[in-house]
């Protein structure tokens, strides 16, 4: 007996703002309009209202499906309802806030794995989501604003969107909302203006969301080109380069924090250069076993960070760590090692060199990177 | 650390800008990568909501023919008509720039900003006549299609094989107070009859281009405001590549290799070099034919002239807001002095707010 066959994947969109307020709600909640004039069966799965007058007049004649309500240390919580969701089965389910952290209790951690859920079943989700959250970003936004973002999405996970929309307005209009009151109450606002909303935050985040919907596009073109190469040439406006290695980084991890910043930097670069991202630790044994239990908790935290982003990890067995690094490089075609900076200079690395040295003299053709730090 | 304060002359100038844009009135340019993404509603809509704020709002011009919901906004504004003209046979209709500055309304919806004026009209240029009103203190909402852009013309007919008849200079939109980028999917925009793939790859293409414009405006303005603020802070919404370049380092590799990666990111791709004195003449040949190269590739080449070669390559990176800095190593039987003395070892623990690549030299392999 056969199984059934699994439903063709739904449709995934997203639209991209650069911060609260821009409209990405209102402009979701239009298109799930505009579907419903069309006669597509389309309901909104979770709607955040924030008491936006403007936005909520948006979900008039649209079915919204009861949320579920949940308690934890109780506080009554209300999550997207997944299972009813299923059930009622519509063409199209509108989903607010797409990095929302569901309540502990929940079934899936995340909204974007419901998300993922829905769309598994057949289900087209319609979704919104502030360009902070992506992983990769969060050091840099940190660095910028001074805030870090807690909730995050891996970046792979809109990569895989079908179509990602830019909701614009430039960041006068939106500091003028935010002083009407629109966005957040009066004393909210007010700190908010002061802080992350200022004008130089709106822009370089309004920057960063424009251009990073303008390289999901191109990596969706290129994508054709790889399906359809003879097609593709043609109607390519950028003259074909000369066949060349393909990139692939390695991220040398360590039981440091700063491993953080670089697995999020190293998975960012290889997406823009469209190369094969790896990530080691270098260990005398598989087991860790000669780590202290917070160094071992450390490095497995940061291996499974790693394997979040969708890189490939593996611990390297090997007594010297620049050696393990540089043969594994040399082993797997790597052409771009990256690495956080040597710290203090013990007697052993005046002896030797530090880790950096030894790495760049074993290297030969591997180009090396060291990570800048994120500081505020 | 170089002097950041501004000099009288700069601060005069930054008074005097001031005052002109003061007088002036605001542009807003909605900016779309195709007819029909909606930048004509989005320009009305802003009347609309301008016009509930109390504000003075009139329609200065709009097509004929819109679709009912812009049709809809139209009808709740006022409309100063405009001139018809007669140009070649056929009815033309012009902005009435006259009848607008006599109205004098705090604010002006434009819609097509790219059309060309019939002759013996008044300005050659909508635009133009746009500039006439923003200088009489009119704030001015306009929508402009990219493919209208004079400079971008040989990227559209890349993608579109066709060139704009009628265009608008790039500066005049970098001019703009604030710019909208209005984006919809290429599905959206040929509802009425589905386009062909080859549609859609274009309307991407258009709309990647539109994107990164965009971009590039937001980020001129973005260091333009922080210059007027004289605050020096490292936002890097923008990576800028630097490619250091001596006689010793693997150079083509290291231009090579910022080409690409400048064009996947679509940033800002600079070289340096500083001078050094007493180089035998083989190095000097050298230098001269990587810095050959860098031009070749694209790249904005920088020559300086300092003692201390890690510092001035250090300043200038931070100057430029650099966030890659590439630098070759060698590895002869001096490879310890010369990456992990001075100047590279000093540099690779003084940049440490940007990424620094090592590259490798050929002799080393």
């Amino acid at each position: 007996m056969t199984p059934p066959a699994a439903p063709a994947r739904g449709r995934f969109e997203i639209f991209l703002g650069y911060a609260a307020g821009v409209g990405k709600t209102y402009q979701m909640l239009e298109a799930g309009q505009e579907l419903r004039r069309k006669g597509v069966d389309a309901v909104i799965g979770y709607f955040e209202p924030h008491g936006r007058k403007d936005t909520i007049s948006r979900t008039e004649g649209l079915e919204v499906v009861p949320r579920r309500k949940l308690e934890y240390r109780g506080t009554i919580f209300e999550e997207m309802d997944t299972d009813v969701i299923l059930r009622r089965k519509p063409e199209v389910c509108l989903v607010d806030e797409l990095a929302h952290t569901n309540v502990p209790g929940s079934e899936r951690s995340k909204r974007w794995q419901d998300v993922h859920v829905l769309l598994d079943a057949g289900i087209s989700v319609i979704t919104s989501l502030n360009i902070q959250h992506l992983e990769s970003l969060n050091d840099q936004i940190w660095q910028m604003t001074g805030v870090r973002v807690r909730e995050t999405i891996p970046d792979w996970v809109v990569d895989q969107a079908d179509e990602i929309v830019v909701v614009d307005v430039t960041p006068r209009a939106l500091r003028h909302r935010l002083e009407r009151g629109v966005i957040y109450s009066r004393e909210k606002a007010d700190k908010a203006l002061e802080n992350f909303f200022t004008e130089q935050n709106l822009s370089a985040l309004r920057e960063i969301a424009m251009r990073h919907a303008a390289h999901e596009i191109e990596e969706k073109l290129s994508a054709q080109d790889d399906l359809a190469p003879a097609d593709g040439a043609a109607l390519s406006p950028v003259p074909a380069s000369p066949p060349r290695r393909k990139e692939c980084i390695l991220i040398c991890i360590d039981e440091r924090p700063a491993s953080i910043v670089l697995i999020r930097r190293g998975r960012r670069v290889a997406d823009y250069l469209r190369a094969e991202c790896l990530a080691i630790y270098v260990s005398p044994d598989a087991a860790l076993a000669g780590l202290s239990p917070e160094d071992r908790e450390a490095v497995e935290r940061h291996l499974g960070f790693a394997r979040n982003l969708r890189i490939r990890t593996e611990i390297v067995e090997g007594l010297d760590l620049a050696a393990g690094v540089v043969q594994f490089a040399h082993e797997h075609g790597v052409t771009q090692v990256f690495m956080g900076r040597s710290v203090s200079r013990n007697w052993k690395q005046r002896l030797h060199g530090t880790t950096l040295e030894r790495v760049v003299r074993l290297a030969r053709d591997v180009e090396i990177t060291i990570v800048a730090e994120r500081r505020r | 650390m170089p002097d950041q304060r501004p000099s009288p002359e700069e601060l005069l100038r930054r008074v005097e800008a001031e005052e002109r844009q003061a007088s002036r009135g605001r542009l807003k340019i909605f900016l779309g990568y195709a007819s029909r993404v909606g930048k004509s509603f989005r320009m009305l809509d802003e009347g609309r909501r301008r016009k509930q704020r109390g504000q003075d709002v009139v329609i200065g011009f709009i097509q004929s023919k819109v679709e009912p919901e812009v049709q809809c906004l139209v009808g709740t504004l006022e409309v100063i008509p405009g001139l018809r003209l007669r140009s070649d046979g056929t009815e033309v209709e012009v902005l009435d720039v006259i009848a607008i500055l006599k109205r004098h309304p705090q604010v002006c919806l434009v819609d097509e900003l790219a059309r060309d004026n019939p002759p013996g009209s008044r300005n050659p240029k909508r635009w133009q006549d746009v500039q006439e009103l923003l200088g009489a203190g009119i704030t001015v909402v306009t929508a402009v299609n990219l493919q209208h852009i004079a400079e971008r013309q040989d990227a559209i007919e890349r993608i579109t094989g066709k060139r704009a008849q009628q265009t608008v200079p790039e500066a005049f939109i970098r001019s703009a107070d604030e710019i909208v980028i209005v984006d919809a999917p290429p599905e959206d925009l040929h509802q009425r009859e589905p386009g062909s793939a080859a549609d859609t790859r274009r309307l991407s293409e258009l709309r990647e281009l539109a994107l990164l414009m965009a971009a590039e405006v937001v980020d001129a303005q973005l260091h333009q405001c922080l210059q007027l603020q004289g605050v020096e802070v490292f936002l890097g919404s923008q990576e800028r590549i630097l490619v250091c370049i001596t006689p010793r380092s693997n150079a083509r590799r290291m231009l090579e290799s910022g080409r690409r990666n400048a064009e996947r990111f679509h940033c800002g791709f600079l070289a340096v070099y500083v001078r050094q004195a007493g180089l035998p003449p083989a190095d000097e040949e050298l230098v001269e034919k990587y810095l050959a190269l860098a031009r070749e590739s694209g790249a904005e080449v920088h020559i300086l002239e300092a003692a201390d070669s890690a510092q001035a390559i250090l300043d200038f990176a931070r100057a430029h807001a650099v966030t890659q800095l590439f630098v070759g190593h060698s590895l002869n039987s001096r490879w310890r002095e010369m990456l992990f003395g001075n100047p590279l070892d000093q540099m690779i623990r003084a940049a440490d707010a940007m990424d620094v690549r090592i590259f490798p030299h050929p002799a080393s392999s």
